[in-house]
């Protein structure tokens, strides 16, 4: 199988300090991949120059075999890859459903299909698209009752989810989540996570996320890819990549006696 | 050659009245971070108040030279007066809001001022020109220079200079540094920011009125004096970067000499040349030629 | 055909509104078309507005405008007012599209202030042409529409209409524009960029395009005031001008495409009474109006009618 996103040798300084060094990877659609590691790992790094923020000093990156290296966030959306940031980044005067709309919208622009032509007002129960489409959007991510919320008042679990769901209304082939349950509390983390893998279950999508929760990452994730110090330190399966000495001393530290101890009391 | 040497002169006389100008208003910038539309009409408050203060002095007959402490007097005045009333008064209410708010804010308060100006003093000219010909003239490679221009350009040598080194050497200088470069820290580490802006505004005012009152002796102070003003100051602190002292400078050493050499080869030009240094300029270093360096966002 | 909004509603009852008082009170002709005039400029600056941008500069595109229609009667003899019209908003929109590639990659003061500049810019131009009159600009020779003519002492009432009728045409264009993608982006511009960018859509690109669209509406704003003062001079240009369309944008708010010719009106006709009675206090009253406003009606006067009735809008 191909493939959908081939990074090799990937190598990134930011004056003494390297991010990457020599990065490979390659990821195949449809699959659902959790990076971690310790803040400073390179994982962020990683995922920035994926999306285009930022350009690696070596190396090159391709997605559906297109180099994607050197392409501005932009062109990188419009090929398929949409991203959600650890700090929700919403239009905070508008409405959660003026939100998906926008972005909605903004789908409709980049195809330059309908770029001239006039939606409806946005008022919710409106029958025609994008508004309709936005509310079934809505619906998928369980936001409908905060839909004439303005999304600048909405508590953090809800935010992260107006994020995603915007990322999402793009269509993407893959989707970056960065840090998607950090910041919300225990309970609303499954919720969250739970709700972005139904949405995405039918559509093929390729889902990529950064976390620190290994709960979540053992949970949700099929594939673990752990960085350290700039260079991937284990990459495989979550039992084997979480179960990995190195792993458990660099990167995990305690929180996997907390997961073994789980794991011993749910087998009880 | 005496052609380009009466040009040099010129543009340097006319940088160092640039320099002035524009010093208060990238001082307020860099600290605040503040674009005040009110500066030109703090310059012509202290035109006016320099007007009044030189008038009344020679005109009960008191000695000639002190008319030039008159002038500081005016600035002195101006700066602890309006500056204060207009930072703790309005501008303090505002902090926290949008840099494009506070421009408004402060266009509202130019516009405020200018009215303030004419129902003070009316709006029939003043004329004090005494001490722009009293120290006489200075005969310099065939050309004749009124002192007063050469004490201009000292003023301004000597403010920048007081300024920089204020800044860099004393200890208030550092901490103001501490606050330019980020007010919430600042506040964390326990820096009275908010005395901070009092004292950066009414500085800043005060040379805003020293640049009105060291004109007011060569111009007629009108109603409107204050309003080209802006817009030149502007151009300068662009050129040099927004909040930048040497940008000022440099800024302002530019702006005079290409308007100066328009003025003598192709005057029709001169408002023109002004401007298009500037857009040219910022075609090349979109944000001035000291520019401050970019944080990241996300 | 779909159903007509609310707004649509109202600028339908606008127009016959306006064309009604215009024949009931002609005295006032003169002022109610010079405010359409600017309000034009003003719809313009609230396109921007609405996308986070503040223009000091719109008197740029106005004097163009002016200018062009001076200039084609002057010197060209061109008298019909629909190409005089055609050709204040195709030279706003020329030059916008030029300044365009530079003041696009600008945002708050640096925008404000560059705007200013360039219209600074032109009137440093205009005021030492000779040719152009310079400080003194020159008249205007009054148009004519098919061949009959149009403003002028004996003729306001028909420029009256023609305006109004532009009016209704223009702001019906631009209620519908903010329906299209392209008029959704501007909130979301002005609200967070990042976002804009990393769904796939060019900030930069969206702005250029409001930016002309802004131009072309001061242009157009532009060449019907100097088809009714009958008079234009380099002042069209200062930054005072365009200052005072700031402040008119901002006391009507972006709610609605009828609230810029209203707040325009309410400006024109307090302004002439204020001048009579008091010419050296109206700056003073402006400032103070526009402090009010930002202290407590952040969203200008037009959410007041926001309150009464609530409605989603982007």
């Amino acid at each position: 199988m191909t493939p959908i996103l081939d990074a090799q040798g990937l190598c990134k300084k930011f004056g003494a300090v390297t991010a990457a060094w020599g990065i490979s990877i390659s990821i195949d659609p449809d699959t659902v991949v959790g990076l971690i590691g310790t803040n400073g790992a390179g994982k962020t790094t990683f995922v920035n120059m994926v999306t285009g923020y930022l350009k690696p000093d070596s190396g090159n990156i391709h997605f559906k075999g297109q180099d994607v290296t050197a392409l501005h966030p932009r062109q990188i959306t419009r090929l398929g890859i949409c991203r959600s940031f650890q700090i929700p980044q919403l239009y905070d005067s508008l409405t959660v459903l003026e939100n998906v709309v926008v972005a909605l919208s903004i789908v409709l622009h980049n195809s330059k299909r309908a770029w001239w032509r006039r939606g409806p007002r946005i008022v919710p129960g409106h029958q025609a698209p994008p508004v309709a489409a936005a509310e079934i959007m809505l619906d998928r991510f369980g936001l409908r009752p905060y839909r004439t919320s303005r999304a600048g008042v909405l508590p953090e679990g809800v935010r992260k989810l107006l994020d995603i769901a915007m990322a999402l209304a793009v269509k993407p082939e893959m989707l970056i989540l960065d840090e998607p349950t950090s910041g919300v509390s225990t309970d609303e983390k499954f919720g969250i996570m739970d709700t972005v893998m139904n949405a995405v279950r039918s559509h093929g999508v390729t889902v990529l996320f950064v976390e620190h929760d290994m709960e979540i990452v053992s949970r949700y994730a099929k594939r673990v890819i752990a960085f350290y110090e700039g260079k991937v330190l284990a990459d495989g399966a979550p039992s084997h990549v979480l179960g990995d000495p190195d792993v458990r001393k660099y990167v995990v530290g305690g929180q996997v006696a907390a997961l073994d101890a789980s794991k011993e009391s749910a087998r009880a | 050659m005496r052609e380009v040497v009466a040009l040099l002169v010129d543009g340097i006389i006319y940088s160092s009245w640039l320099f002035i100008i524009a010093l208060g208003l990238t001082l307020i910038y860099g600290v605040m971070k503040i674009l005040n539309m009110a500066h030109g009409s703090l310059y012509a408050l202290g035109a006016y108040v320099a007007a009044t203060l030189v008038g009344y002095w020679l005109g009960h007959g008191y000695a000639p030279l002190a008319s030039y402490g008159m002038l500081a007097l005016a600035a002195v005045i101006v700066g602890l007066v309006a500056g204060p009333l207009l930072e703790r008064g309005l501008l303090r209410f505002m902090y926290g809001r949008d840099e494009v708010v506070l421009l408004l804010v402060t266009y509202a308060l130019f516009l405020i001022l200018e009215d303030v100006a004419k129902l003070i003093w009316g709006v029939e000219p003043y004329y004090i020109s005494e001490p722009y010909g009293m120290l006489g003239n200075l005969d310099f490679a065939g050309l004749t220079y009124p002192v007063y221009n050469l004490v201009l350009i000292a003023v301004s040598v000597i403010a920048g200079v007081a300024l920089a080194s204020v800044l860099r050497y004393t200890h208030h200088g550092k901490l103001l540094s501490a606050v330019i470069h980020d007010r919430e820290i600042s506040l964390a580490m326990g820096i009275n920011v908010a005395r901070f802006y009092l004292v950066t505004f009414t500085i800043g005012t005060m040379l805003a009125a020293i640049g009105g009152a060291l004109t007011a002796p060569t111009v007629s102070v009108v109603p409107g004096m204050g309003v080209q003003v802006i817009v030149l100051a502007f151009a300068v602190v662009v050129v040099g970067g927004l909040g930048s002292l040497p940008g000022a400078a440099l800024g302002a050493l530019i702006v005079g000499l290409v308007r100066s050499a328009a003025v003598h080869y192709k005057p029709e030009v001169e408002l023109f040349s002004i401007y298009a240094v500037m857009a040219l300029v910022l075609i090349f270093r979109p944000k001035g030629l000291f520019a401050a360096a970019e944080v990241r966002k996300i | 055909m779909k159903r007509p909004d609310a707004t649509q509603l109202a600028l339908i009852a606008a127009l016959i509104a306006f064309l009604v008082l215009g024949l009931l009170l002609p005295k006032w002709l003169f002022l109610l078309t010079l405010s359409l005039g600017k309000g034009l400029v003003v719809l313009g600056l609230m396109l921007l507005l609405r996308t986070g941008l503040v223009s000091f500069g719109q008197g740029l595109f106005y004097c163009l405008g002016a200018y062009a229609v001076g200039s084609l009667g002057q010197f060209f003899v061109i008298k019909d007012a629909l190409l005089l019209l055609l050709t204040g908003v195709a030279i706003g929109a020329l030059v916008a599209l030029l300044l365009g590639f530079l003041m696009a990659k600008y945002r708050d003061i640096f925008f404000a202030m560059l705007s200013l500049a360039f219209s600074m810019i032109l009137y440093g131009l205009l005021v030492k042409s000779a040719a152009l009159g310079s400080t003194d600009g020159f008249n205007v020779p009054p148009p004519t529409l098919f061949g009959s003519p149009v403003g002028g002492a004996a003729h306001q009432y028909a420029l009256f209409a023609l305006a109004c009728v532009m009016v209704f045409v223009a702001a019906l264009v631009l209620h519908a524009y903010f329906e299209t993608p392209l008029g959704r982006l501007s909130p979301a511009i002005r609200d967070n960029e990042i976002r804009v960018e990393y769904m796939g859509a060019s900030v930069r690109q969206a702005i250029h395009v409001k930016y002309v669209i802004a131009g072309a509406l001061a242009g157009l704003g532009g060449a019907l005031t100097a088809m009714t003062v009958g008079h234009i001079d380099p002042d069209l240009a200062y930054w005072t001008t365009s200052g005072e369309f700031v402040f008119v944008a901002i006391l009507s708010g972006t709610g609605s495409v009828i609230a810029p010719f209203l707040g325009s009106v309410v400006f024109e006709v307090i302004r002439t009474y204020a001048y009579q009675y008091s010419p050296n206090t109206w700056q003073l009253v402006v400032g103070g109006a526009l402090l009010l406003v930002i202290i407590f009606l952040p969203s200008g006067l037009w959410s007041v009618f926001g309150y009464l009735r609530r409605r989603g809008s982007a």
